[in-house]
């Protein structure tokens, strides 16, 4: 039993980091209905006269309808194919290891340890001359890619939650790899796929690394956007946070949504 | 129609050995269970037989056709595993059903054949209901009734009743029974409870460390063990397995120097290792020594265990030997006498210095088992 006291105290406590992760949120909101002027103060000013002409100009100045429709598609089409392709993976990975499977697994992850500028030149060159430059195609092969790892790590852990005896008795009942997977692995261990795909889906979305640097229009997602708004003419703090604060509303309100969903996914298998 | 021979069957991974050349043949309609401490490889045999394992070495014939490289479903076997194995997101009907559905069986005909295997283990009104809503028991009975569906060849039961609690264990070990005989086909189950294997077998394999010790009907084995280990390992409680010295060997039998000092002459053949003065294992079921006036064996009692119908007596005989003895009835002995005990000769098993027995003499053979 935990005392009172402790529980307030650890309340405060939790409070406090929340405020302190969503601060930045909550300061972008605010600065995006600011005017430039006021946004620019020091010491920064808590009052001012709430206005909505960053938002027009955002609007005005770039298809943020585009944006979103490209962001829903790459982040969620390189979900499918992440999960395509992790699935057979992850399956063979948690039911018939090799000796070799840890390392595999290390070998998959250590690759996330490298920094993508070190690829960038030669990713980019590769793109160039296969025409995938500034295409939806081009964004989902590099989210899935880079999400793959991940994926795949999950994947094998959940699946591994799955009795081996359960497989065992399908294969007994004539099910191949193909059923094992869709009618049982699947369907088993639905919630870490999901808060699988989900982690995906944000993390495809909130990338902006390969966005920024292999799209222009065309294909360019809501970080590309956000981006766009620190060039040339200088820094328009305003207008910056207007167009980031519509850049992450979409996901902001799918997380929130989905959160219950999230979070026994990624605590499932923790407290085992 | 369904046999199962296995020839020099090995398996190992990597330089580790499980199961070192296995030979048995398993006839049509029989019940035949595997037996042995944890560790002796009977899963994993059981495994190899259901094509879960891959056989390293040797022969599966099922039906008289080489299976080594069929897969699982094609072999026409079933299996019910220990821990159950049921899907748990289906319903029992979708569970029981799957192999069939997975086959393109047509609904209706499905239905039928659940339906049939629901009636025989009474899961009727259970259909509807996911396995996590269902007790231990009628679990188990699912499983059985997954194995039933497919109508196979021959069942495998992987310690199907470890998970159950004592009382439920020894219904479905009737069950099982009875269900071998309504459905008459072969049957391997894989057990470490001796009692069950008496109960349920027509034939038992005794196995140690990958091989086989013993193979034959629960009587067989009982009354005529093939060596030390099976002596011990069948029956309860286990047989008495004391130390002694042989004095001499003829053909009439063998005379041994028991702890104490006393002699016991017991009518076996004697084998080449049973000379004079060498160690020998004499093996004395409980219920063939009696407490008497005058026998070879004598010491004080340690412990009584009351059952009611019987009396556990235990003797201590010598340093930290105890002797089991079973008597009729709530006896009168207590903690503390000084007792004396007679053995049934021609009951008696003698071990050499090699573990192996020496064939009895006198001793009236085991009849077949009535099935």
């Amino acid at each position: 039993m935990t005392k009172p006291r402790t529980k307030i105290v650890m309340t405060f406590v939790g409070w406090g980091v929340a405020f302190l992760i969503f601060f930045p949120i909550i300061w972008m909101a605010i600065t995006s209905f600011k005017t430039e002027i006021d946004a620019v103060q020091t010491p920064p000013r808590l009052f001012f006269t709430p206005t909505l002409e960053n938002y027009t100009a955002v609007g005005d100045r770039v298809n943020y309808f585009q944006a979103v429709y490209n962001s829903v598609i790459e982040s969620v089409g390189s979900t499918i194919c992440c999960l395509l392709l992790a699935m057979p993976a992850a399956y063979a990975m948690s039911f018939y290891p090799t000796r070799k499977t840890k390392d595999l697994l290390m070998w998959m992850l250590s690759t996330k340890m490298m920094p993508a500028v070190g690829v960038l030149v030669p990713m980019y060159l590769i793109f160039r001359t296969t025409g995938l430059l500034d295409t939806k195609t081009g964004i989902v092969i590099i989210y899935t890619l880079m999400n793959l790892p991940i994926v795949v790590w999950m994947l094998y852990s959940f699946f591994r939650e799955v009795p081996k005896e359960i497989l065992e008795a399908s294969r007994m009942d004539g099910a191949g790899p193909g059923q094992q997977l869709l009618l049982l692995l699947l369907p088993l261990s639905l919630p870490g796929v999901m808060s699988t795909a989900l982690l995906s889906i944000i993390l495809s979305w909130n990338e902006a690394f390969w966005s920024i640097n292999l799209t222009a229009s065309n294909a360019a997602p809501l970080t590309q956007l956000i981006a766009s708004f620190s060039s040339p003419e200088g820094l328009f703090w305003a207008k910056l946070s207007a167009a980031s604060l519509l850049a992450i509303a979409p996901i902001l309100v799918f997380g929130w949504l989905t959160q219950r969903q999230l979070v026994r996914g990624l605590t499932f298998g923790a407290v085992k | 129609m369904a046999t199962v021979a296995l020839s020099n069957v090995k398996k190992s991974y990597g330089d580790v050995s499980i199961i070192q050349g296995v030979d048995l043949a398993i006839q049509d309609k029989e019940f035949v269970v595997f037996v042995g401490p944890s560790g002796c490889g009977k899963s994993t045999l059981l495994r190899m037989i259901a094509g879960l394992e891959d056989i390293s070495a040797g022969e599966l014939r099922i039906d008289g056709a080489v299976a080594n490289d069929v897969p699982p479903d094609a072999r026409g076997l079933a299996m019910v595993f220990q821990s159950y194995a049921l899907y748990p997101h289906m319903t029992v009907e979708n569970n029981m059903g799957f192999a069939l559905k997975l086959a393109g069986i047509p609904k209706a005909e499905r239905d039928a054949k659940v339906m049939g295997a629901a009636k025989i283990l009474q899961l009727e009104k259970l259909l509807d209901r996911k396995p996590g809503q269902l007790s231990g028991g009628q679990r188990q009975r699912v499983a059985i009734g997954r194995a039933i569906v497919r109508q196979p060849k021959v069942f495998l039961f992987d310690e199907p009743l470890s998970n159950l609690d004592a009382s439920l264990r020894v219904q479905m070990r009737i069950e099982i029974a009875r269900l071998h005989t309504e459905l008459a086909t072969t049957m391997i189950y894989v057990t470490h409870d001796q009692i069950e294997a008496m109960t349920m077998a027509d034939r038992i394999v005794v196995l140690r460390a990958g091989r086989i010790e013993q193979v034959g009907t629960p009587l067989e084995l009982y009354h005529f063990p093939a060596n030390v280990f099976v002596a011990g390992f069948i029956g309860s409680p286990k047989m008495n397995l004391t130390p002694v010295v042989m004095k001499s060997a003829g053909a009439n039998g063998a005379t041994v120097v028991a702890p104490g000092g006393g002699e016991i002459f017991i009518p076996v053949a004697p084998t080449a290792v049973a000379t004079p003065g060498s160690a020998a294992t004499l093996g004395l079921r409980p219920e063939h020594l009696t407490l008497s006036d005058d026998g070879p064996l004598s010491g004080t009692v340690a412990v009584v265990e009351q059952l009611g119908g019987e009396t556990l007596v235990y003797v201590e005989i010598g340093d930290k030997i105890l002797v089991t003895v079973k008597l009729a009835g709530s006896g009168s002995v207590h903690v503390g006498d000084r007792v004396k005990l007679a053995v049934i000769t021609t009951e008696a098993n003698l071990f050499g210095s090699d573990e192996m027995a020496m064939t009895p003499l006198r001793r009236a053979p085991v009849a077949g088992k009535g099935h």
